[in-house]
């Protein structure tokens, strides 16, 4: 301080140093504020089409898809350059931490597809297809399709155009899960207009009260899954 | 009898010494080899071997990681020590040729993408350590992938070529007229730490002159500049501390700034593992390297009107999306929110590194140091061109900061600059 009235009495420039007490917020929510742009500061997404919901979805979900985009398995280069020099234990408490999140959620898109679309996308969701060889999406994402811990993510509050970006890349091989990759079989089991009708009913559908996923077990998963264990 | 049994009875116990001492110089010798593989992972980080010789999440050293150069692809070869696929068949001496002389075992000629250049200052001892712990990693069985460079780069024969410009074996000479700390950190600097090849001006042909070394450079293919390590005004390490240079290279983060881009891959890497004298010497080589050198002269292809416009947005941009993390004298919160104000990052001539932490943002690299970064959000999709020149502008000109404008358009070019 007498140093800094000193220099103030002389005349000379000051540059203060910044105070020792100020410190970064020790939270994962300052730490994590890189993900907002996108995902929104509580993880309940945006208004943006690409971008998914993270709040809620189960923790073993998350970590296996910031693995994923950290060791460039599932590409899409602005996540693969953010998470690339990460640790799995810091990953993991980003994991834990959007998936403890419960953020109030956003507003549903009104779809613009035929009610028949919508119909065939609803029967898809919960009944599949067995002629096609499609399993009810409810046998895994559950009855209220809010996922399963502890890897099997809810769908709901997700945006029609992501939710087809997702089963495309699926279908062609560009996103891949640990084998047996069931969603590869499922989603190349699908028609385009099958992807659109899916995408339009799901993205239609309100997030529920408590969009917290079904306890590791409740289902039984009517195909293997390489990343949920059973 | 007695004296019968005494002969056999010494023969025994002469038996019994030796072959107790046969088995201590044993033991011995493994311990010196365990000495020697840790010695040698310890400077295989040194080196950084692993990030071009490991594909991400893939096994360790078996090689195959695509790497983008102005002639084509390049793809790192396996040295794990597999005797089909691998280094598994090779000598320390086939070693040592690889490091110093650039060449294979069979005096086939070495891409310089291999820093060889750099790796000839490695001594053979300790060349020796890294190759005594390569063979001691997992074989992998993976065949090398044939690189894809262009017509005429994939001739071979050029590389004769490139090496009468730019190349010099030798090993590190020590400077007598300096320190211990500071020739060791010359010698991991310059030799296995390879700084070089990013932070000198890389020319047409690919290579980098000695004259030239350590003054900076576009890093071709990725569109990150590597500040010159030779001037204030860039990295400008020659005002930093000793501690802010060692908590920089080795926890990513210090109170003067922080690493980002290529930077944090070699921080992550390499860096954080070494011990606190090495990193230490390093630094007090880096911060020898910034000294007395003067100032360059303001530069701006913008006109001074224009130049005040951007100013003044740009002002209202930082204010808005800025400040509350970095603050609005510029001062941020270091070490995790980094000071703007008078950081030699945002200032330097190319303006390549600014505008890109604005659009991508970034996470500085995880270390034991700095566990749970701070990330930086990406700006690509909520501010504009205009945003980005203007804000960029703004804080390499703002608080006394003396870099120059930036122009939408700059900014525009880099919304594609790749990510990986």
């Amino acid at each position: 301080m007498a140093t800094l009235w000193l220099s103030l009495m002389l005349g000379a420039p000051v540059i203060a140093p910044a105070q020792p007490t100020e410190r970064a917020p020790d939270t994962l929510q300052a730490r994590l504020l890189a993900c907002a742009p996108c995902h929104g500061r509580q993880g309940e997404g945006t208004n943006n089409d690409y971008f998914p919901r993270l709040a809620g979805k189960p923790a073993g979900y998350l970590m296996n898809q910031l693995v994923a985009f950290r060791d460039g398995r599932r590409r899409y280069p602005p996540m693969n350059y953010l998470l690339e020099y990460q640790s799995d234990a810091y990953l993991q408490k980003i994991a834990t931490y959007f998936a403890a999140l419960r953020p109030p959620a956003t507003p549903q898109a009104v779809s613009d597809v035929s009610a028949a679309a919508l119909a065939r996308g609803r029967s898809l969701m919960t009944e599949g297809d067995q002629a096609h060889g499609v399993p009810a999406c409810s046998g895994c994402h559950g009855p209220k399709l809010t996922g399963m811990e502890p890897a099997i993510p809810g769908l709901v509050g997700l945006h029609a155009s992501y939710i087809s970006a997702q089963l495309g890349a699926f279908r062609y091989g560009t996103r891949t899960a640990a084998e047996p990759d069931c969603m590869q079989l499922v989603a190349a089991s699908l028609s385009e207009s099958d992807v659109t009708a899916v995408a339009a009913w799901l993205s239609s559908q309100p997030v529920p009260p408590d969009p917290s996923p079904v306890p590791k077990g409740t289902l039984q998963m009517p195909l293997g899954c390489g990343s949920e264990a059973n | 009898m007695r004296i019968d049994r005494l002969p056999w009875l010494l023969a025994l116990a002469a038996f019994v010494l030796l072959s107790g001492s046969a088995l201590l110089s044993a033991t011995a010798a493994q311990a010196d080899d365990h000495a020697l593989v840790t010695k040698g992972e310890y400077l295989a980080r040194a080196g950084d071997c692993v990030a071009c010789h490991t594909n991400p999440g893939g096994a360790l050293f078996a090689g195959g990681r695509a790497m983008a150069t102005p002639f084509g692809t390049i793809y790192s070869s396996n040295i794990s020590p597999d005797p089909k696929t691998g280094i598994g068949l090779w000598t320390a001496n086939d070693f040592y040729g690889v490091m110093h002389a650039g060449r294979f075992p069979n005096g086939g000629l070495i891409y310089p993408a291999m820093p060889f250049g750099s790796y000839t200052k490695v001594t053979r001892a300790d060349s020796d350590a890294i190759f005594a712990y390569l063979r001691s990693v997992p074989p992998v069985p993976q065949p090398n992938r044939p690189h894809e460079l262009r017509f005429p780069f994939n001739n071979r024969q050029l590389i004769l070529g490139w090496r009468t410009l730019f190349f010099q074996a030798g090993e590190y000479q020590p400077d007598p007229t300096k320190s211990a700390e500071w020739n060791r950190g010359a010698y991991l600097v310059e030799g296995l730490g390879h700084c070089a090849m990013c932070h000198s001006p890389i020319n047409a042909l690919g290579g980098t002159s000695e004259s030239k070394a350590f003054e900076g450079g576009l890093i071709p293919m990725q569109n990150w500049y590597a500040p010159s390590l030779t001037s204030n005004k860039e990295a400008g390490l020659g005002e930093w501390s000793i501690d802010e240079i060692v908590n920089l290279l080795r926890d990513g983060v210090s109170h003067r700034g922080a690493v980002y881009g290529p930077m944090a891959e070699v921080t992550f890497n390499s860096l954080q593992y070494l011990n606190d004298a090495d990193v230490r010497a390093m630094a007090v080589y880096l911060k020898s390297l910034g000294q007395g050198s003067p100032l360059p002269p303001e530069n701006s292809g913008i006109s001074a009107p224009e130049s005040s416009l951007l100013l003044n947005f740009g002002q209202t941009v930082y204010e808005t999306n800025c400040a509350s993390c970095h603050a609005k004298d510029g001062r941020g919160i270091p070490p995790h929110y980094p000071p703007l104000a008078g950081n030699p990052s945002i200032q330097m001539e190319s303006s390549v590194n600014p505008v890109r932490m604005v659009l991508n943002g970034g996470f500085p690299p995880g270390t034991a140091g700095n566990p749970q970064p701070y990330g930086m959000p990406p700006f690509a999709q909520s501010l504009s061109d205009d945003e980005v020149a203007a804000v960029v502008t703004y804080i390499r000109g703002a608080w006394g900061n003396r870099g120059s404008a930036v122009s939408a358009r700059q900014a525009n070019e880099l919304r594609t600059a790749p990510l990986d």
